[in-house]
């Protein structure tokens, strides 16, 4: 096959002669995209969830839904990418998918790890995982009448749709901006843009959970 | 010094933007833009390279103002005392931090008062750097 035969197989066949099958999967090289371009991007898919959406639940779930596929997709991209091909294997336990979330997925899509990771104690099919400054709301400022509303429910879907991909059935991740709370006991907030991402799983992913804890993994 | 409400600053910024128009049409007789000579002839001639700027700096004893009028026609009005150093580059991050936290704000409606709180904070942050 040549690349002088136009329409032949559909494979379009750069100048030089390199398909997408052969590039390399691992490209780290220039693989960095721009901050700017991403923020354009990101007020227009806030103004469309914006628009039809009722009040700020509406609109967080519409956000949410537009990061849940890339989440399904991230899973199986970033488990194929991976160098040690022990690790591309999918997780099967909540503790190295959320470490897969908190490390993996955290360090492609912001390029740093997550904050930190946490067990609800109250409830213990929920974790927490912490970024003390979402680069989603980097440029963000709410208006008064929105003060509750967190854009990083985007990023929130992102994290469901791994877990979902993952066959870990969620309830559902929210994001709640939690910096505002802390703000009382120092005066000034250190983080105020700080989001928990609330993953709560179902209850039969907890059950079998248990039973793998039993029989040994 | 008095602080000014936003009343007075929108009267403030009203009456600049008459002088300011005024003194944009006081220059007599526009350069006329050199042909074919310059390298990028070839290029469409751009609007903005020979417009008269109109007013851009007011001094008097007591403060010295400074006018930055971006390409799009927003106008950054800076007061100072008369001595301040470097107007130049603190204008130019101020025009940073509107085009970060303005501009990339997805609740901020265009040509309406600028009311975002990153904006705010990281403004005052850089002043309080500067002082």
């Amino acid at each position: 096959m040549s690349s002088s035969q136009p329409g032949g197989s559909g494979l379009r066949y750069p100048s030089n002669k390199k398909t997408i099958y052969d590039r390399n999967l691992n490209r780290s090289k220039n693989a960095e995209l721009s901050r700017a371009a991403f923020a354009y991007l990101f007020i227009e898919m806030i103004n469309l969830a914006q628009k039809n959406a009722k009040d700020v639940g509406d609109l967080e779930k519409r956000l949410n839904s537009q990061g849940y596929p890339i989440g399904v997709r991230l899973l199986d991209l970033l488990l194929t990418r991976s160098a040690n091909p022990l690790a591309s294997i999918r997780p099967t336990r909540i503790l190295p998918l959320l470490q897969f979330i908190a490390q993996t997925l955290y360090r492609h899509l912001f390029g740093r790890p997550a904050d930190a990771l946490e067990r609800s104690g109250d409830d213990p099919s929920q974790y927490m995982l912490f970024d003390n400054e979402p680069m989603v709301n980097t440029y963000i400022s709410l208006p008064r009448e929105m003060s509750n509303l967190n854009c990083a429910a985007f990023v929130a879907g992102i994290i469901e749709g791994v877990c979902d991909g993952a066959g870990f059935a969620t309830e559902g991740v929210t994001a709640h901006s939690v910096g505002v709370q802390e703000e009382g006991k120092e005066g000034k907030a250190m983080w105020p843009g700080k989001t928990v991402f609330l993953i709560k799983f179902k209850k039969e992913v907890l059950e079998r959970e248990e039973m793998l804890a039993r029989g040994g993994g | 010094m008095q602080k000014l409400n936003s009343n007075d600053l929108l009267m403030l910024a009203g009456s600049f933007h008459g002088m300011h128009a005024i003194t944009k049409q006081l220059c007599p007789n526009p350069p006329v833009p050199p042909a074919f000579s310059a390298p990028a002839a070839n290029l469409a001639p751009s609007p903005f390279t020979h417009r008269p700027t109109g007013i851009e700096v007011l001094e008097t004893s007591q403060f010295r103002m400074q006018c930055f009028q971006t390409i799009t026609g927003i106008k950054f009005l800076l007061f100072t005392e008369p001595q301040q150093p470097n107007i130049d580059t603190t204008m130019k991050k101020i025009y940073e931090l509107y085009a970060d936290f303005v501009m990339k704000n997805p609740f901020y409606t265009v040509e309406m008062p600028i009311r975002c709180e990153k904006f705010d904070r990281a403004l005052d942050g850089f002043i309080k750097l500067r002082g």
